[in-house]
């Protein structure tokens, strides 16, 4: 023993329970089955991927709107039709039974073999309660699966910015495996509370941040269909719920007991609550200009192609969109407004004390939450889930279920909403590791004394203008048609400059990573 | 601590993760209650999501009414300010939902905005930087508790005397459901003088405010 | 069994005792505003059920209610201002000491 030595040695084999061992077992055989399969072909993975997503999506829509429209209406006619209820104890709550769903399909298309099975397929469907348990289940796999993979996009990202290559190990193919591995690591992880910490609120504070983010997907809607709650004000709810993620944060700083927390806390609380309110104007302009305050009936007003979305309808919009996107940044404490974390002055601020678990669920809220915001900004701004391309050219495509099919696809799907808010999501790793860290004072200075004014300029001046197009004057009307196609133009520069800027980095990858990395890592 | 001590300790904190398991399948059934409980929006008239008279809306309001008075009873029990700013957030939080069963979408929303993350922010602020130790506590005496409690219990018999016998008259018209777009209509010409001397009274406060809580004397 | 305005009423009077009770028997300032806050919710509660099940659909108790939470935000506002004030002057905020009104 010399004097270096520490009192420790090797844990005995496995003090885990069963349900651990379960867990690892499982993720080593996904692991080694999934792994070479992905390095072999990641490409065709991830485009068989979209596609399945895709088709999912479309067949439940299919699905779902087939029984309300065809079946449902079917059913309301005959003469002992109760509508299903809460209660599944008495028979004549129990909806329509197979053999009346049978009765009631007038397609006959479906092969006599699975024609049977389709009826309990379909009997499920018309009880709410299935539909809730169904959308709720679709919400979460999503709120689980988009931390993950930001998580390691954002770190591939920050790699090629400081020309690095970011995760390439796990899983083979650039790391793919990277983040689920660290989520099992940090779910083993021993859970530690700091002696003087106030327990119980050490513990709950986790859970205060990330329900709000949960909360805020179940008014999100990520089609015209696709929506679990459809809310009249969904744009205030998830704004409100968004902002009472503060109150966790706050109670993990103090809970710590621990300086740089608190300080985490407060610059928190301040910047949260003063940046809310030029995010909350800066909203309020489409508002203004649209008229009502649900999220689908922002999103409605933007069909038909790049120059009808909202952020190309006027100017005041156009700014309204560059405000919020930097008082959101600011909302959800991303760099360069990252001061609650800020790692070279505290640490890293209120997460100081967390580990393991609970601090997975600070990032997962913080991911979710940049996601939602992301999701915010492309259906009050740019078109929600309306493609850019001019929804005429879908016209000839007819009716037909492949023609739905193709609609949700090129025009108008979740997959739109999805693009686009991952395309901003982008921006925001961009801008995290490309712009540097600014002071407290400075991140209130340009809260209260630049965004505030601006943004309430913006109203007046959208007011102003929504009042000028209501009068239907014919000069107006050209003015509004000059602003779109200006406006819709300097998008299309900045888009066409950032994909012209994007390809040149990517034709030029190997000289930008380096030949030493190359050397080191083929394949990079 | 013995390296068997924390071999059991580490054992214990992982098998107690696991029970996990029942806390998220607590956590599903609230959020599917209370995605029943969000008032839907047919077109643009907002009505409750439940049935009125129906099972689901008894279970829903009983849920969040023992939220809420509960989370209201901790807030007068607890000794530490902070875990009373957090009760506060509870009973906010449930009277949203309240407002949601009573088909006030617009309302509930807005008191999660104002309530849940102003208003109470400005409080947990004020706590922080008032407090010197965050465990200073502020005993009252035997006395006033009992007196306080005796006035306080009164009080709630005798009105709870009162909403039994109380022969509620109904107004003519019936509630036929919220909009955002009549709340607006209605703020802006019946209320328009309310709303605005509301406007100004933020105003003040805003300075007055800031002028109260200045540095530099 | 129906849930009639009844119901609502009995979980704002819970509130408004509860909030009365922490008004009378905290000492920290902020503990007294965390009792009027809860005063104001109840009120608040009632004039809302009171709009949904006796109102004539004019939705009076709703915008009521909203003028509740605006004055509510300008109290604690204000109020926290003050208790900052009360406290760089006394080192506290415990009411009882703050006996002297020169600042």
């Amino acid at each position: 023993m010399t004097q270096f030595s520490v009192p420790w040695q090797p844990r005995p084999a496995h003090p885990y329970g069963m349900a651990s061992r379960a867990v690892i077992a499982l993720a080593q055989s996904v692991y080694g089955f999934a792994a070479p399969i992905v390095s072999r072909f990641p490409g065709a993975i991830l485009i068989s991927a979209v596609i399945a997503t895709c088709v999912g999506v479309w067949m439940h829509s299919v699905l779902f709107g087939w029984v309300d429209t065809q079946l449902i209406q079917a059913a309301v006619t005959l003469p002992d039709y109760t509508p299903p209820a809460l209660s599944l104890l008495s028979p004549s709550t129990w909806g329509l039974t197979p053999s009346v769903i049978h009765a009631l399909r007038v397609d006959e298309t479906v092969a006599a073999s699975v024609a049977g099975l389709l009826d309990y397929v379909l009997w499920p469907v018309q009880f709410w309660i299935v539909r809730d348990v169904v959308g709720l289940g679709a919400l979460f796999g999503l709120f689980n699966v988009i931390p993950v993979y930001v998580i390691w996009w954002e770190r591939k990202v920050a790699g090629r910015i400081q020309s690095r290559l970011g995760p390439m190990r796990v899983g083979g193919w650039h790391g793919w495996a990277q983040s689920p591995a660290d989520g099992i690591k940090l779910i083993l992880k021993e859970d530690l509370v700091p002696a003087g910490a106030d327990g119980p609120l050490f513990r709950l504070a986790p859970y205060l941040t990330i329900i709000p983010s949960l909360l805020a997907f179940l008014a999100l809607p990520f089609g015209a269909t696709y929506v679990l709650r459809e809310l009249d004000v969904a744009l205030v709810f998830i704004l409100g719920v968004l902002g009472a993620e503060v109150v966790g944060v706050i109670l993990a700083g103090w809970a710590s007991n621990n300086k740089w927390s608190v300080y985490g806390a407060m610059r928190e609380a301040c910047q949260m609550i003063s940046y809310e309110i030029p995010m909350g104007m800066a909203l309020l302009v489409p508002v203004i200009c649209v008229g009502t305050l649900s999220l689908s009936g922002i999103a409605d007003v933007q069909q038909g192609g790049w120059f009808s979305w909202i952020a190309f309808s006027n100017p005041f919009c156009f700014a309204a969109f560059v405000c919020y996107f930097i008082a959101s940044l600011a909302s959800l404490k991303r760099a360069p407004f990252d001061l609650p974390e800020a790692e070279s002055e505290l640490v890293a601020g209120f997460v100081t004390e967390y580990s393991g678990f609970r601090w997975s669920l600070f990032f997962f809220a913080e991911y979710a939450a940049m996601f939602v915001i992301c999701a915010i900004a492309s259906i009050v701004f740019l078109g929600g889930w309306h493609s850019p391309l001019p929804a005429s050219w879908g016209g000839g495509l007819g009716d037909g279920l492949l023609a739905r099919g193709l609609t949700g696809l090129l025009f108008s799907g979740p997959i739109w909403l999805m693009f686009k808010s991952v395309f901003l999501l982008y921006v925001q790793l961009w801008l995290r590791w490309t712009l540097p860290r600014i002071r407290i004072d400075q991140v209130l200075y340009s809260c209260i004394q630049v965004l505030l004014p601006l943004t309430m300029v913006l109203v007046f001046g959208a007011t102003v203008w929504t009042w000028a197009s209501t009068g239907h004057n014919a000069l107006w009307s050209t003015v509004e048609a000059a602003t779109r196609i200006i406006l819709g133009s300097i998008g299309l520069v900045f888009i066409g400059g950032f994909i012209a800027i994007a390809g040149y980095g990517f034709y030029h990858r190997r000289r930008m990573v380096g030949n030493l990395v190359q050397d080191v890592m083929p394949g990079s | 601590m013995s390296i068997d001590r924390v071999n059991q300790l580490s054992s214990t904190c992982v098998r107690r993760r696991f029970a996990l398991a029942p806390a998220l399948l607590v956590l599903g059934v609230t959020l599917l209650c209370g995605t029943r409980a969000m008032a839907s929006s047919g077109g643009e008239v907002v009505t409750t999501a439940a049935e009125p008279g129906s099972l689901l809306e008894v279970v829903l309001f009983y849920a969040v009414a023992t939220m809420t008075i509960v989370s209201s009873v901790a807030v007068c029990m607890s000794k530490n300010i902070v875990r009373m700013a957090l009760w506060l957030f509870m009973t906010l939080a449930s009277v949203s939902f309240l407002y949601f069963l009573l088909a006030a979408n617009f309302l509930a929303s807005i008191q999660l905005v104002v309530y849940a993350g102003g208003t109470l922010v400005l409080l947990v602020f004020g706590v922080m930087l008032t407090n010197k130790s965050p465990w200073a506590r502020y005993t009252p005496g035997k006395l006033e508790l009992v007196g306080a409690a005796a006035v306080c219990s009164v009080l709630l018999v005798a009105l709870w005397l009162v909403f039994l016998r109380a022969e509620w008259s109904r107004l003519p018209g019936a509630f036929a459901g919220t909009s955002v777009a009549d709340l607006g209509r209605s703020l802006l010409s019946v209320y328009v003088v309310p709303f605005e001397v509301a406007g100004v009274l933020l105003m003040i406060v805003m300075v007055g405010a800031a002028h109260l809580a200045r540095q530099d004397k | 069994m129906t849930i009639g305005v009844t119901h609502f009423l009995v979980v704002g009077a819970v509130m408004f005792c509860c909030g009365l009770y922490t008004m009378s028997t905290k000492r920290n300032a902020i503990g007294i505003l965390i009792g009027v806050e809860l005063v104001l919710n109840s009120s608040a509660l009632n004039l809302v059920a009171f709009d949904r099940y006796m109102g004539a659909g004019r939705l009076d108790g709703q915008i009521m209610a909203l003028f509740i939470i605006v004055l509510a935000a300008a109290e604690a506002a204000l109020a926290v201002g003050i208790c900052i004030n009360v406290y760089r002057n006394l080192a506290t905020v415990d009411v009882d000491k703050a006996t002297q009104l020169r600042g």
